[in-house]
């Protein structure tokens, strides 16, 4: 009988391994296809011309990525700027001011605000942050706003990602020994003044960690901004200019593309500039985010 | 003065916590405010009939059951591969092994990449299979899109389980494969935490299945054809110039809202479930 045992044991474990090396090789094949399709354009065009080039006409053969690239970093940097603040105050709150209930009540706050579709967002933000911005805001600012605007994209985007933000400084905040703010607080310092002093300069690096994994999730983000911020090929000169962010010129497009020379090589060239972007962010948090866990483990 | 700031500070990060929170309301309310005149019973028990999109009659089922179908079928590709994935970095590999290690890295990375990039990927392999838009298509993107976020939060429960039950089953001789499907007996309610997420952002995601599953105002009877799905037919619905349709998009935004508050709560009920019965 103990051979069969033992082989299925080993075939078990075989297959396993199959499939752990499929895993970590997914992403290279993502990676690779990816360039492998943009490589038609890369070989046609400088690659600093594509990059920095704002002439954008597909019909006469030019590639300039400028104004999406552009445009996706300044939706992505409205939406850190709005978020970080209330993400980090609200972290603060629950990890040391508020109470078991409050903490309880927050978890599925921060669970559901992770779950809703971005299509939601996109409703939401076409209903109600669209409207405020052309009624309300624009017009103390400049003459005219639809309201679909880099303003518009970035509140969306402040929202959907400060769910990711609370989680992750929870977890860094709960890392540093309680001993550190024992001490703290035994010597006779507040609260406030704890959590200035030793929390916040002990979670620098988680913080910026943080802050990166959320940018990174930003510049994918596609269907919620594509539907608030106007998708209009420009360089935007304010924040109540509409732009037209890199994922939103993928889903946009994708359709129609094949009948154009090196169309969808320039889209697949977006998809692959996303895709090495967000690897190299998301490396770069998760190493770090990794390191402070094993530092406070024992 | 130290307490002054203290006060104040306190003050701002309650301020935040409830703008957070409201925001989250005003979120479900609009979404609701503006669909529930619209939901009918013709919604979710009708396929769009002929003039649909120009405000007679009909209903979403087509998305509806698209969505259901694309969400089973890449539900079932990401179970077969996570489960034996995660039990692999858990119970085979050494604790802290490199390879461990590597693998829950590439799986942070797979996690990060936006849907939109699976999306394009997806397309080109299905260009390369020579498959169309379809069902099929749609499935196997959509299936990319959530393993990551199954093996993950997966992952993080089996870690959780106490090394007592591995150890005594292994010293009563029993081979590591059959320790494992003990155990996984024992993780059931994690697993389910893991699914109901997956499902939460599979049936929600409109990028990835933008140009794999296609749309269509039929159900799909096999998987070459098109697939409608939920999330797309909420935005081609907004996109219409007819009120009528658009608020068709928000009733169907309803839809899908309630069903991803369902199993947001269902997810919470199980994991809460499982804590309780944590040695």
């Amino acid at each position: 009988m103990r051979p069969l045992r033992v082989a299925k044991d080993k075939t078990a474990r075989y297959l396993m391994l199959g499939i752990a090396v499929f895993t970590i090789l997914l992403l290279l094949v993502i990676g690779l296809s990816l360039f492998f399709k943009a490589l038609p354009i890369m070989r046609e065009k400088n690659l600093w011309v594509l990059l920095t080039s704002a002439n954008w006409k597909p019909f006469k053969g030019d590639f300039g990525f400028l104004p999406f690239i552009l445009s996706t970093f300044y939706v992505s940097l409205i939406a850190i700027i709005i978020a970080l603040p209330f993400s980090i105050l609200t972290s603060i709150y629950l990890n040391s001011y508020a109470s078991k209930n409050v903490r309880r009540l927050f978890e599925p706050v921060v669970d559901l605000l992770s779950g809703i579709p971005p299509i939601i967002y996109g409703v939401w933000g076409t209903l109600t942050i669209v409207p405020l911005i052309a009624n309300k805001i624009a017009p103390k600012f400049v003459e005219f706003s639809t309201g679909y605007t880099v303003l518009a994209g970035g509140v969306v985007l402040a929202v959907m990602i400060i769910p990711l933000l609370i989680s992750i400084m929870v977890e860094v905040f709960r890392s540093i020994p309680k001993e550190m703010i024992d001490a703290s607080l035994s010597m006779g310092a507040t609260k406030w003044q704890t959590v200035k002093k030793v929390i916040l300069r002990k979670s620098v690096s988680g913080i910026i960690a943080a802050t990166v994994l959320a940018l990174s999730r930003a510049f994918g983000e596609t269907m919620a901004v594509l539907m608030v911020c106007g998708n209009i090929t420009q360089i935007p000169h304010s924040v109540f200019d509409a732009c037209y962010p890199l994922p939103a010129l993928i889903a946009n497009n994708y359709g129609e593309m094949l009948s154009m020379p090196n169309y969808e090589s320039a889209l697949m060239f977006s998809a692959f500039l996303l895709f090495i972007i967000v690897v190299l962010f998301n490396g770069l948090s998760r190493f770090t985010l990794n390191q402070i866990e094993r530092r406070y483990q024992f | 003065m130290k307490f002054l700031e203290e006060k104040i500070f306190k003050v701002i990060m309650i301020c935040a916590a409830m703008i957070i929170l409201g925001v989250l309301v005003y979120i479900i309310a609009t979404v609701f405010y503006r669909g529930l005149p619209a939901l009918t019973l013709d919604m979710i028990t009708k396929l769009p009939g002929g003039g649909f999109y120009l405000g007679k009659e009909g209903g979403v089922l087509n998305a509806i059951v698209g969505s259901l179908y694309i969400i089973l079928g890449s539900l079932t590709i990401a179970i077969v591969i996570s489960v034996p994935l995660v039990m692999y970095i858990n119970f085979y590999l050494p604790a802290r092994s490199i390879f461990s290690s590597l693998i829950r890295f590439s799986l942070d990375i797979l996690f990060g990449i936006p849907s939109i990039v699976y999306g394009a990927f997806g397309f080109a392999l299905m260009i390369f299979l020579g498959i169309r838009a379809s069902l099929l298509g749609g499935i196997l993107t959509v299936a990319m899109l959530i393993m990551p976020i199954m093996m993950r939060s997966f992952d993080e429960i089996t870690r959780l389980l106490s090394r007592d039950l591995p150890d005594a089953l292994l010293s009563l001789g029993s081979t590591k494969y059959e320790m494992v499907k003990v155990i996984l007996r024992q993780l059931m309610p994690g697993l389910v935490t893991a699914v109901l997420l997956a499902i939460g952002r599979g049936i929600g995601d409109a990028a990835t299945v933008l140009f794999t599953a296609g749309y269509t105002d039929n159900i799909p009877a096999s998987l070459n054809q098109p697939a409608a799905t939920l999330p797309l037919s909420i935005f081609f619905q907004l996109g219409s110039p007819v009120e009528e349709v658009q608020n068709r998009a928000y009733a169907s935004a309803i839809i899908l809202t309630v069903i991803i508050l369902i199993l947001s709560f269902a997810a919470r009920y199980f994991s809460s479930k499982f804590s309780k019965h944590k040695i």
